[in-house]
Order: C-alpha cells, then structure tokens, then sequence
C-alpha cells in the first residue's frame, strides 16, 4: 500500500508541473499570434492606395513638354547599370517589360515611386500584380537616388519620342 | 489493509503544495523548469536579443548565434576555407589566407574579443585568433566578413590571443609554445629548451577609424607557456594580465613535468611603460618574416604584404616593466573584474581560485614585497598580492565571467559546473551542473566594464546522451542559463560548430542597424567589373581568358561562349547588378578544381578555371535567385589546344540561322 501511496503523490507532481509549464507556454504563443494577425491586416486593407500616384515619397513631379537633354542623358547611364539587364526599349518584354509606351501609360509619380518604392508597390498596385503573374520574377529594388530616379523618368520619356 | 483517508487525502494536498513550489525552482539541482521554453521563444519573425559569437575552435571559423533562441544566424569563414561562400577559393579572397608559410587553408580558432570603447562593447569588430600557424583576425560587423589577417612573428601557437584593451589600443597574442626567435638558427636539439627557447608576446595595435592592424611591438621573455589573458580597466588601464604554465621549462611529457611546481605565475605587464620605451626608442629591430592581408571593400579585393621587421623589447633590461605573481597549479583563466580591481586566476588543478587585488599588486611593487626573482623578474610575494582565496569552488577552475551585480562564475571543468560567487566576499552562492565536462563561459559584456545579468553561456567540451547519437562525433554543446535571480536556471541546450572556446556577445541594437545590405555598384572598383551588361565581355591575353561577367534575375551575361581552349587560365570575374538585399547569385562551372562563387549584390568576384578537356561546360546561378533561377543558365565551349575557333560570347542572340528564320516571322506576326 505504501509503494501505491507514493506512486500517487508522484502522478500528483507530475500533473502539477506539467499544467504549470504548459499554460505559460500556450499564454506566450497566443499573444505573439495576435500580434502577428494585427500587423496583416493593416497591411491588406489599404483604402488609401491611389493607383494613379503609386505609393512613395513622389506626389507631384514637374515635367516641361520639352526634353532636358542632359537628365535624359545622365537617365541613359544609370539605365545601362542598373535596368538594361531586364528591360528592353522596345516593347520587347525581356525579364521585365520593355519600356516603349510606358510615360504614356503611368503618371511620372508612379514611375518614381515604383522604381524607388519597388516592394511596397509590387505589393499594392493592382497592375503591377497583374505584370508580376507574366513575368513572375519580381523587381528588385536597385535602390535609385533621388536624382537617378528623376534622371531615369526623361530617359524613358526621351525613348518615347519627346524631343 | 486498510487505509487511512484522511492520511491519503493529506498526502494529496503535500504533494500538490510541494509541486507547486517546484514551479518556481528554489534548489539548484533542479534541471529544466516548466517557464524555461517562454524564456527561449523568439516567435517566428521577431528578433533575438542578442548576437553571440561563438568561435568555431578547430573549425576556424566564427559562428553567430542569436539569444536567447539559440539560433545559427551564419558560419562566417575566418582562418579556413569555405567552398560554400567561395572563401579561399576565388581569386579576391586567396591572399587572406597567405602566410611566411605559403597559403595555410585551416586554422584552430580558439578566443574571440570584441571591440571596446571606454570599456564597453561598440560592435565595430570582432577579433579572432588562429592558435595552430600564429596569426590574428579582424571581423567586420558591418559585413560580418573577415576583413583582415595578421601572421604573429616569434610565435609557436598564438593561444593566449586576442584580449584588447578598453579603448581597443591594442590585442595581446601570447605564445603557447615558446620556440627560438624567427632570427635565430632553430635547428638545435630540443633539449636545450631552457638556453635556447622563448616565449613572445606580440602587441598588436589598432587604428582607430580602419581598424587595420600591426604588430606594433613585441616583448620577448622566459621560455614559457602563455595561456590566457586579459587587459586591466578602469583603474588597471595600462596594464595586462596574462597566466603562464610550464614554468618548469619542460619539453617533453609536459603532462607530468609541466605539472611539477606547486605555482605558476600570473605575469603583470605595464603596457603603458612598454609604449613610452618603444616610443623613445628602446626597442630593438629584429629581421622576422610575416604576412599581412586586408580586403578592400572597394576593389572587392584583398592583398597579401609580406612584412619584415618587428621591434622587440627584452624584458630582462627594463625594470618594472613586468612583475610575476605567483598562482597555484598551472592557471588557466586570467579574468578582471568590471572595477579593474580583482584578478581571478584559475588554476585548472587547483581546488581553490585565488583572486588577486590590483591595489595590493600595486603596493607590493612599491614595497618592494619581492619573493626572489624568475628569469630575472621580479617575483610578488603570493600573499602580498592576494585579496582571498574562494574557497572549494569545485574542480577544475577554468574561466570566470562577471555580471553586473558583483557577482563571478567560473566553469569547473572537472566537476562539470558553474559556480557563482560574491567577488567582494568571495562566498560561494550558487552552483549548477553542465552537460559536461564545461569549457568557456559568456556573459554579454560579462568580461568589459559594462556586464548584463540576464543570460549565461556555457560551452561544453563533451556531449555524450544531450543530443540523437550521430555516430562516434557528436556536436559540442552550448547550454543557455537565467541568471537574472539568485539561482542560476538551465533554459536552453543547442549544439555548435567545432569545439567553442570562447564567446562574446552584444546586446542585438549596438550591430544590427550598422549592417550593411548590399555593396554600390557605383562605388565598385574592381579592375575587371562590368557596370552593366554592356561592359561584359571576354578576351583573350595569351593563354588567359578573361570574362567580365554580369549575374541578374535571371540570365548570366555573357551565357554563350566559344573560343576557349584546353589549358587556358579561363577568370570568370562575375558582377551581381542587384542592388537589393539578401539577393546573392552563386556561379559554379562543369569539372572546376575550385568551389562556387557567391556574390553579393554590387560585388565582384572571380573564378579561376582551368579546362583539361575538350568539350561543353555548363555554368549556373548556384543560389536560388527567381522563379526563374533554373534558366539562369549557360555554357562555355571548349576546344582542343591549337583549336582557331574564335572568341565569341553573346546573350539572347546565338541563334542557328533555321532558326532565325522561325523567330523573325513570330516576331512579324506580333
């Protein structure tokens, strides 16, 4: 009888730890879940998205009807390093689509701002998700100055005929 | 029989009452308590609190873990090759691995320090050293890459290596083996240890802004063993601690006869005396031979110096440059508390850790308080420069790290535990096992100015049931300890690489805003970059090829190329054009005696290929890049040796004229 006491008393001890490691367990991962489900919804709502603008730094870009040679020139440059591997200027699609046609098709702040705020964009723009499901190879970010992103916008509208 | 129910029910409640208590564990030999898991979880996309970096011991190389998850963050390839990262294999990084020896592959890297600024971890650098071919490194934080090499003159094995001083002046490298200085005919009958050998002491300096490094002076003593080390701080500055063994001068079954006295020494060097000789020129120029290798972030490139002088300062011609201080039992450990004021040696035979008073040190030297001399050094009266003895600590004292509430711990080695005690009244307070047989300890900052009181590290030297057998090796062990309340608690077991010596860790927001995501193309000044797929190109000089390369999502440019002959030195230097974090491309070609390259986004980085046969070699992306990572693809034509196909190269447009003809008329169609 006593080795069946003993046994209980044991049993005993074992719930006990066990409940008392397992609800501080289970305490911890519930916090971290909402946490996580928090932070996803703001993402995905998103009333404030304006397809015509983007989303980035850019609200309004000055542009002559005139062609600043020398941005354009400067543009071409940053291009052969950092684009020319994936667009074509044609409307050739390579990795990416080529570039003919696009300062007529977006805003010039959409151009700036999806080429300088490449993720969040990719992630927000409904055109951009329909361009991702034909290329499926997503752009990367070439982290473009200011001054290059600019630069590369009268590129583009050099290559569509604006003299 | 029958039972007493009240005496049953009474029980019950004991025992509930007595397992309650055991949630909060009040005996230290409880093993692992029910919060312990909450207390290592990192919930998945959240951070760690702290980096720890764990030497790799005979891996040579530097592990990162994060705390408190225990979890690898990266491998980074110091002293040995890495044909994972290209490390030693491709043409830029061949020269960090250079020595007076010729190019040495592996290396045992045993003690890592971090950087200091007024006492306190800034998170600029890590410094390792290489204890089988003396040499020391310089890890970069902001690229967690091995920036430089330096090879140690005079040195038989850099163990007691690399301890800074509290505004990063200087790293020690003491040497392990004592051996007859580089200048000197080495080629004497072992047995005449005692004429003809000497123990070395190299200081390293470190510039300030480049961190670059140079042995600034070395001091040439007794043939000894140095072991370990530490700087003093605080009111110590200027002066370092290192421990010695085989002060018996022994050259053979050094188990036995290195073990013979009943104390070796503590050896207190005044650095800041040693600086002022050299300054005034005391020094003496000895011809020595030694390699020194720095990778520039700018080319992507390192070079290899061969060096060929140091200046030496013999300890024997200047008083009160260095005083011993006797400590039992061939000690270990060299530890100073966060005040600067107590020195901790270890002695690893010993049943008792002495601890040494800087003040009392200081005095005694004033005094005179002398117990004859060493070697012509002036040998400190053990009890003149005692503060106490911790009295049965355990066995095997090793290593001491500190917290921030004046408390020490040290590994027993023998024992296998962690014993914490009061540095002011040496009174043993605490002590739990290891899972065995404990090495090193880590407390982030446990051994600067500023230490935490959260977590312990200890790393084990055995493993044997902790893990799934895996055959006759097993992985060493790390375990994580709370030590935020008054008993230590084990939380955590993970396994490491190699053997880990020891570890330093930072709290996580001093490195990770500094880390650099990708290298500037624009800033790139690689002799062979290509800035863009029209600067790619190939070209023949003799018998070399040279293929400027570019790697992006997802094609290589070029991807078709023919003209290459059997025996041709062929270097594809590749350029990743991404410009965008944690997207490398790897490269790797057919029946290459060499490894992968893996480049970094605006990084340069080349492969040399010899192809011994005539045929078709095809090249890939080795790192998953895109969803199109399978056709980032190409291949290179070989053809016998005399071969006069000409050099081509192109992407997108080798196509067969049939076909020519097909594509022309989709294109029309479009």
């Amino acid at each position: 009888m006593k080795k069946l006491l003993s046994l209980s008393i044991i049993t005993l001890i074992i719930i006990a730890a066990a409940s008392c490691g397992g609800s501080s367990d289970s305490e911890k991962t519930t916090e971290a879940t909402t946490e996580s489900t928090a932070s996803t919804d703001s993402d995905d709502g998103n009333p404030s998205y304006d397809p015509h603008r983007g989303e980035g730094k850019f609200t309004s870009v000055d542009i002559s009807p005139t062609l600043d040679a020398a941005k354009a020139e400067l543009g071409n440059q940053v291009s052969q390093v950092k684009c020319s591997s994936c667009h074509k200027l044609t409307d050739e699609k390579l990795v990416g689509p080529g570039w003919a046609g696009v300062t007529t098709r977006r805003k010039p702040e959409w151009i700036m701002n999806f080429i300088t705020n490449t993720d969040v964009m990719i992630n927000k723009d409904p055109e951009v998700q329909a361009q991702l499901e034909l290329c499926l190879v997503r752009m990367p970010n070439q982290n473009l100055s200011d001054e290059d992103a600019r630069n590369l916008l009268e590129f583009m509208r050099q290559n569509d005929g604006v003299k | 029989m029958k039972i007493n129910s009240k005496y049953v029910q009474g029980m019950a409640a004991l025992a509930l009452l007595t397992s309650m208590n055991a949630c909060k564990p009040k005996d230290a030999g409880s093993v692992v308590s029910g919060d312990a898991a909450a207390k290592v979880y990192v919930a998945p996309g959240k951070y760690d609190e702290y980096y720890n970096f764990v030497s790799g011991g005979f891996s040579g190389q530097l592990s990162v873990y994060g705390l408190p998850s225990g979890r690898l963050l990266r491998v980074i390839p110091v002293f040995s090759v890495d044909p994972e990262k290209g490390w030693g294999y491709s043409e830029e990084t061949k020269p960090m691995l250079n020595t007076s020896h010729g190019n040495v592959p592996w290396d045992d890297l045993h003690h890592v320090s971090m950087s200091q600024t007024n006492g306190e971890i800034d998170g600029r650098w890590v410094f390792a050293n290489g204890n089988n071919t003396p040499r020391v490194a310089r890890i970069d934080l902001k690229t967690f890459r091995t920036a430089e090499i330096l090879e140690l003159p005079n040195s038989g094995g850099n163990h007691s290596s690399p301890f800074i001083t509290e505004n990063s002046e200087y790293i020690v490298a003491g040497t392990r083996f004592s051996i007859p200085p580089d200048d000197k005919n080495g080629d004497v009958p072992i047995n005449t240890y005692k004429e003809n050998f000497k123990g070395t002491i190299s200081f390293i300096s470190v510039d300030k802004t480049s961190g670059n490094m140079d042995v600034a002076f070395q001091l040439q003593g007794p043939g000894v063993n140095f072991d370990l080390s530490h700087a003093g701080k605080g009111k110590s500055n200027g002066w370092f601690f290192f421990s010695t063994y085989n002060t018996e001068q022994a050259n053979t079954l050094l188990e036995v006869n290195a073990s013979k006295r009943d104390k070796d020494f503590i050896m207190a060097v005044n650095w800041k005396m040693a600086e002022k000789l050299i300054k005034e020129g005391k020094g003496r120029k000895q011809a020595v031979k030694y390699a020194s290798n720095r990778f520039d972030e700018s080319t992507h490139t390192a070079t290899s110096t061969i060096k060929n002088q140091v200046t030496v300062l013999d300890i024997r011609d200047f008083p009160g440059l260095v005083y011993m201080i006797p400590c039992p039992k061939s000690p270990h450990g060299c530890d100073v508390d966060p005040t600067g004021e107590y020195i901790v040696g270890s002695g690893k035979l010993a049943a008792l850790i002495p601890v040494f008073s800087f003040d009392k040190i200081q005095k005694a030297i004033a005094d005179k308080a002398f117990d004859g001399e060493y070697d012509g050094i002036p040998v400190i009266k053990y009890e003149a420069a005692l503060y106490g003895e911790v009295k049965k600590p355990g066995l095997g004292p090793l290593h001491t790290e500190f917290d921030d509430k004046g408390n020490a711990y040290t590994s027993m080695f023998v024992s296998s535990e962690v014993v914490k005690w009061n540095v002011k009244d040496l009174k043993v307070l605490d002590r739990v096992p290891t899972y065995y047989s404990v090495g090193h300890l880590m407390i982030p900052g446990g051994d600067s100015k500023k230490p935490t009181g959260k977590y312990l590290v200890a790393y084990n030297k055995i493993t044997k049931d902790r893990y799934l057998p895996t055959g006759p090796e097993l992985s060493q062990s790390a375990q994580l300890y709370d030590i935020s309340g008054d008993k230590m608690q084990l939380l955590l077991d993970f396994p490491t690489i190699g053997e880990p010596h020891y570890a330093q860790g930072v709290a996580a927001d001093v490195i990770k805003n500094n880390s650099t995501k990708f290298f500037k193309i624009e800033e790139n000044k690689h002799p062979y970059v290509a800035k863009g797929e029209k600067e790619a190109k190939v070209w023949r000089e003799g018998n070399k090829v040279h293929i400027n390369m570019t790697l992006m999502r997802s094609h290589l440019t070029p991807d078709n190329i023919e003209g290459v002959r059997v025996g041709d030195e062929v270097y594809f230097h590749t350029t990743n054009l991404e410009q965008d974090w944690d997207v490398p491309h790897g490269f790797a070609v057919k029946g290459a005696l060499n490894a992968e390259l893996l480049v970094m986004p605006g990084e340069t980085t080349t492969l040399k290929w010899i192809p011994l046969k005539a045929g078709m070699y095809p090249m890939y992306c080795t790192d998953f890049c895109s969803a199109l990572h399978q056709e980032m693809s190409g291949y290179v034509r070989v053809s016998p040796a005399g071969s006069n196909v000409p050099i081509s190269f192109s992407t997108g447009t080798n196509i067969a004229e049939k076909d020519k003809a097909v594509a022309n008329s989709a294109a029309a169609k479009k």
